[in-house]
């Protein structure tokens, strides 16, 4: 166990090196740079420029850039932000609770929901019940999440004035809890309603795929009531690709949703990116891929120690 | 017999005698039980109004060829059948004078495991892969006789004792994927029998096992049957099997028993051309090999070319005009020797 582990680690130190390559090279592919905001400012002469992309580092080959920054990442340093000269880290970590608030609340739901939609889904199969859960969630995967956000912020925020249209608190009533929670609501509807959607259908489909197994057919003719058969012989059964699944979503919990942020003006690590992206902000672009890269391989890691707790069949090695 | 079939080279001593008859009603009466499935724009009569009685410490074997019913039938008498097949079987399934068919799920979920138990063909796949064999046998046992975990627990070793296991602690702590097929259709008995059902439906238990497996099996379940005096619906396409174990035969064909005789009787002197062309097409290691093995010719009808009369007609050498006419009654031909024949061969 800790030998597999360790191995799965030390596996993920060529992954991270691949990954910080492509996208230090993908970034510097791009047009346009970071200086690009000065050239249309007049009172900014082209020397001034110059000097700033010496100070930056940012005329020397990418190379010698990139390994400037990758014994950074190593040693802690992850660099500062080009408009402001932040600590990299520290402008990752201040996004991080509002991200893992929202993806957290909207996660938990949307696995509750989607879950229960699914297994009743599979339990009830062709049930009415069961082909508007499949139309429901065929709908709510096929449209994008900015008209979801749209369209709730013009029914819920506009029209019926429920709740706010944006943002994490009212002005002045930050620490407010009660405030908190009325700016939640709108972004947690909106990115749960398509992670529900995916959650039901796998976990339909898992289910299906389990309670026409032949122990579930022992399970039954051993007089086992449905409640039974269900918990303690199908969902054990069915978890497997639902915890994969989990471990494929865990990252998102940290990286946060590009869109749903900046839809509803959400302070967190998806609006700083997207940010960051119009100001080509290299370190702090590089920081979050880092960052969810770190995530995404903890997550699987995760997921199959899991698995192979509830599989005595799976053998780490 | 026994030497002379080839399926089993079994050195087993195995209930030959049937009980003897006793003035007292089946343990299980089956009257009538008809299972038409929709499949359009035909029907398929996949059991077709069959009955049979089974008594307490008898086993009945059930033989056929794959198609003609039997394990449906053995579905339905356990009401497994699982949508769209549930609602669709007729008739009266009567386990002690309790037709089953009028039972509600739940109430029958009472009686699977303890009054009617079933094991599978597939021992590979039928235990959960996730559960220790040990807990697996303790579930019935918690469920119907209301024993708490612990002696639950006990009583799963106890089984494994029983049906041969060797050091049962460490097999109840076992996961199925760690057991032989044999230890594991050891382990499936373990379960059916936990609650000692008065019936067990034995579906194919031996088919996905290895030849001298097979003879194992097919002693422990007799031997337990000796043992706990339930009643067996043995069922099988294998002959051999039968001469084993079972006490009577009943031969299905096409959704219909056909024959049902003392499993000597009818070995000895088959009635119905069917179950003569199956005697037939065993390999017998004392007869003379033939070159080429006799075979009925033919195909078992499918839904929509089924005669109107017996659905052996069209393969049947012996077949009069009206076969395809008239089905045939299922008429005694000699004491306990019934088959539904307008020509039965010779007795």
């Amino acid at each position: 166990m800790i030998g597999f582990v360790a191995r799965r680690l030390l596996q993920a130190i060529p992954l991270l090196i691949g990954v910080s390559l492509i996208g230090f090279g993908l970034m510097h592919l791009a047009p346009g740079g970071p200086l690009a905001v000065y050239t249309l400012n007049p009172t900014i002469q082209a020397q001034d420029i110059e000097r700033i992309r010496i100070i930056f580092g940012l005329d020397q080959p990418i190379h010698v850039q990139y390994v400037k920054w990758a014994t950074g990442i190593v040693s802690g340093n992850w660099g500062y932000t080009f408009f402001g000269g932040r600590p990299v880290l520290d402008v990752i970590l201040e996004r991080l609770p509002a991200t893992m608030l929202l993806m957290g609340s909207a996660l938990s739901v949307a696995i509750l929901l989607g879950l229960s939609i699914g297994i009743l889904g599979a339990v009830r199969r062709y049930s009415v019940f069961d082909v508007l859960a499949t139309t429901g969630a065929l709908f709510a995967l096929s449209f994008p999440t900015f008209w979801f956000g749209l369209m709730a912020i013009y029914v819920f925020a506009i029209q019926l004035r429920w709740l706010p249209s944006g943002g994490m608190w009212e002005l002045g009533e930050e620490g407010n809890i009660l405030s908190l929670l009325r700016h939640l609501v709108l972004p947690t509807m909106v990115l749960a309603l398509v992670i529900t959607a995916t959650w039901s259908r796998y976990s339909r489909s898992a289910f299906l795929e389990v309670m026409h197994q032949d122990y579930m057919r022992t399970a039954r003719a051993k007089g086992l009531p449905p409640r039974q058969r269900l918990l303690r012989h199908a969902f054990p059964n069915a978890a497997k690709p639902l915890i994969a699944l989990l471990g494929v979503e865990l990252p998102f919990l940290f990286s946060g949703a590009l869109v749903t942020e900046t839809i509803f003006g959400w302070p967190g690590m998806g609006r700083l990116f997207v940010d960051a992206l119009n100001m080509k902000e290299y370190p702090v672009l590089m920081g979050m891929m880092m960052f969810t890269a770190i995530f995404v391989i903890i997550g699987n890691l995760l997921a199959d120690i899991a698995i192979a707790a509830i599989d005595p069949r799976v053998r780490l090695q | 017999m026994r030497a002379m079939l080839g399926g089993v080279t079994a050195t087993a001593t195995l209930p030959r005698d049937a009980p003897a008859a006793s003035p007292e009603a089946p343990l299980l009466s089956v009257r009538g039980l008809t299972l038409h499935i929709p499949v359009p724009p035909h029907t398929l009569r996949a059991v077709d109004g069959i009955s049979f009685d089974l008594r307490r410490g008898e086993t009945l074997g059930l033989v056929g060829e794959s198609g003609s019913g039997k394990t449906l039938t053995a579905m339905a008498v356990m009401r497994l059948l699982e949508p769209p097949l549930s609602d669709l079987p007729r008739g009266k399934v009567l386990l002690e004078g309790r037709d089953l068919m009028r039972l509600s799920e739940t109430e029958m979920s009472t009686l699977r495991g303890r009054a009617l138990s079933m094991i599978f063909q597939e021992p590979m796949t039928s235990l959960n892969p996730v559960m220790t064999v040990g807990r697996q046998i303790a579930e019935p046992v918690v469920r119907h006789l209301g024993l708490s975990a612990r002696q639950a627990a006990a009583r799963a070793e106890e089984m494994l004792r029983l049906v041969g296991i060797p050091d049962p602690p460490r097999v109840a702590r076992a996961y199925p994927h760690l057991l032989s097929g044999g230890m594991r259709q050891r382990a499936m008995i373990a379960i059916a029998l936990a609650c000692r059902p008065s019936l067990l439906i034995a579906d194919e238990p031996t088919t996905a096992l290895d030849v001298t497996v097979q003879a194992q099996i097919l002693d422990l379940l007799a031997g337990l049957q000796r043992e706990m005096g339930s009643a067996v619906l043995l069922i099988t396409h294998d002959l051999a099997v039968i001469a084993e174990t079972a006490h009577r035969v009943a031969v299905m064909y096409a959704g219909r028993i056909v024959e049902e005789a003392p499993v000597g009787s009818l070995f000895a002197a088959p009635r119905h051309p069917y179950t003569r062309g199956l005697l037939a097409s065993i390999p017998l290691i004392a007869r003379e090999r033939p070159e080429t093995l006799p075979e009925i010719p033919g195909m078992v009808p499918g839904p929509g070319d089924r005669p109107a009369g017996c659905a052996f007609a069209p393969r049947c050498g012996r077949a009069l005009p009206r076969c395809a006419q008239d089905v045939p009654p299922f008429a005694p031909l000699a004491p306990g020797h019934h088959a539904a024949c307008w020509n039965p061969c010779d007795g």
